[in-house]
């Protein structure tokens, strides 16, 4: 085991796609029960950065390491049941399962196995049981039985959170969890986000700087695949170069 | 709500199936000398509607559009003819199994390079290996080439050296059949309702998402290829004995394509849509051929017709007759 004091960290984690080098040897550290955001102007690399974390594309160089080990080339999957779990910038649910049943496929992932074929998948009370649980938790819990593709887009992104939270991770890696949600929605959103920030590990690419503000306590700035730089909220902020590249003159979003 | 049909469309579908059931009762009321006749061609109808069955557990469940499916029909129907000894009958309790667990091993190695593709692709190597498992029977010595074989003795079920069933018996083997309908129908929907149908069941709408959730999709469609290929076995098996002769043409893409059609027919995903699919499409072609020998035509008129009007086949009409709003997947 190495010392680090990290519980998931990158170290110079590249993505080239042909000539274009996306994320360029980008080293970052989240610790345990720590609120950390990403940001940066689009294009900075942050979604591709998000992919190369959870396996959901490979590295083209650098590592990835949790608790310790190194997960560079595990696929998503496998990545997925080490307890990372993400959500994704555009919703990414099963439109014709219901909200319930979106959130008990995912605490399925918590069997050894779902290679399981003659006890019905209702009959695992646990499961449900997990399943109900990240519903209520995410606000959900008057939804359950509506289909996911009739609910509005908010309550879509609020079930990517629940579903999320159903496979019970150690760590979550929200990918634009506030993208395209009216005020309303965002300032429901914030407080499940803060909510969360005090259980798990979260991580967070957002835009929204008055969010990213109320839910983190560290942010690490990328811009043009770069880590420019990583800190704790007040040391960014004050930061002449993270100003100059991304914040402008105060503290303004986009 | 991933388990039962509504109740109205469960009545309906008991009442089918007590219709088809008590055929031997009203067949010979009705159609008097034409009744054996329609006895077997009842028969191969539930034998196409188990193809079409497990063809939907690719197709309308997990979304791989197989159109070499036939490929494992015609398998289970020469594994019958090769396992057959030539002038005595084959012990069922030991050939139906071989069968299905040679084809199941034949569809887990095909499916283990098919599932590798996805779209257009995976459709093309389906039927590319479809094609492959035609030529091999329609060239090779093993049983008859391109002429076929017989299978000269029907084979016997037996318990303690008594004969439970007589599949020599036209009306046993239709009993037999529905049997085998029904039981491939509810082992069909217990699947689905289990852990490893859910997961196959998001495969089918949202592949990605069921793998950023932590399950290797690759392994479950290859579970699912496997069990639709020994299904596709069965039936195979099941109309070689029927008919006492295979063919090539058993295996071919034709063949693959007519059950993709009564699968899409019946509505994909549905399991009873593509048993309905079944009995629509060989009906028709029944009811057309003896009006027109161009019976195609009008044939080729009724699908485009369904289709049409119907995108989520007849099963969908049903569906939303008997007030279902949201199915999951299934």
């Amino acid at each position: 085991m190495s010392v680090s004091p990290f519980l998931f960290e990158t170290k110079e984690l590249t993505k080239a796609f042909g000539g274009l080098i996306a994320v360029n040897q980008v080293s970052i550290g989240f610790k345990e029960r720590e609120a950390h955001a990403i940001i940066g102007p689009n294009g900075a690399g942050k979604s591709t950065f998000v992919n190369l974390l959870t396996g959901h594309l490979p590295a083209s160089g650098g590592h990835v390491m949790f608790r310790g080990a190194d997960i560079t080339r595990l696929p998503a999957h496998k990545v997925a049941r080490l307890g990372i779990g993400r959500s994704y910038q555009k919703t990414n649910v099963f439109p014709t399962f219901t909200c319930f049943e979106n959130c008990r496929l995912a605490a399925q992932s918590r069997l050894s196995t779902s290679m399981r074929f003659l006890r019905p998948a209702a009959a695992y009370r646990d499961i449900s049981a997990m399943a109900s649980e990240a519903l209520e938790r995410a606000g959900l819990a008057a939804k359950a039985g509506r289909v996911a593709g009739t609910m509005s887009y908010g309550e879509q992104r609020q079930l990517e959170i629940a579903m999320v939270l159903a496979t019970a991770p150690q760590v979550l890696v929200l990918d634009e969890p506030l993208a395209g949600m009216g005020k309303e929605e965002s300032e429901g959103m914030v407080r499940l986000l803060q909510d969360l920030a005090r259980a798990y590990t979260l991580i967070l690419i957002e835009h929204d700087m008055d969010a990213v503000f109320a839910i983190a306590r560290v942010l690490s700035v990328m811009v043009n695949g770069t880590l420019l730089e990583s800190g704790p909220l007040e040391q960014i902020r004050a930061s002449k170069a993270v100003q100059d590249a991304y914040l402008g003159d105060g503290a303004e979003a986009y | 709500m991933t388990g039962g049909l509504p109740k109205r469309l469960t009545l309906i579908l008991l009442v089918l199936l007590a219709a088809l059931a008590l055929f031997p009762v009203w067949g010979p009321l009705a159609f008097a000398a034409k009744y054996a006749f329609l006895l077997q061609k009842l028969t191969g109808i539930m034998i196409l509607a188990i193809l079409a069955m497990s063809l939907d557990l690719l197709v309308g469940i997990a979304g791989l559009v197989s159109l070499g499916h036939a490929a494992f029909f015609g398998l289970g129907g020469y594994m019958l003819a090769i396992l057959s000894p030539q002038y005595e009958a084959a012990n069922l309790w030991v050939v139906l199994p071989a069968t299905m667990a040679a084809v199941a091993a034949v569809s887990a190695v095909v499916g283990f390079l098919a599932i590798r593709t996805a779209g257009i692709y995976f459709i093309m190597v389906t039927l590319a290996f479809g094609q492959m498992g035609y030529y091999f029977f329609n060239d090779s010595k093993l049983a008859g080439g391109s002429d076929g074989a017989y299978i000269y003795v029907k084979p016997v079920v037996e318990a303690f050296g008594t004969t439970l069933v007589n599949l020599d018996s036209k009306q046993s083997f239709f009993f037999v059949v529905l049997g085998a309908l029904v039981a491939v129908y509810l082992l069909l929907r217990v699947v689905l309702a289990s852990p490893f149908g859910r997961v196959l069941a998001a495969i089918g709408v949202n592949e990605g998402r069921v793998r950023g959730l932590g399950f290797d999709p690759m392994a479950y469609k290859l579970v699912a290829f496997t069990i639709a290929g020994a299904l596709a076995g069965l039936a195979g098996f099941l109309a070689a004995s029927q008919y006492g002769f295979v063919s090539p043409a058993m295996l071919g893409w034709h063949q693959s394509g007519h059950v993709l059609v009564m699968v899409i027919l019946g509505g994909m995903g549905t399991l009873f849509g593509p048993i309905l699919g079944a009995f629509i499409l060989e009906l028709a072609h029944f009811g057309l051929e003896a009006v027109t020998e161009h019976w195609l035509l009008p044939m080729g008129v009724l699908v485009i017709a369904i289709v049409l009007a119907l995108p989520k086949g007849v099963a969908g009409l049903l569906l939303q007759w008997c007030g279902k709003k949201g199915e999951g997947g299934q």
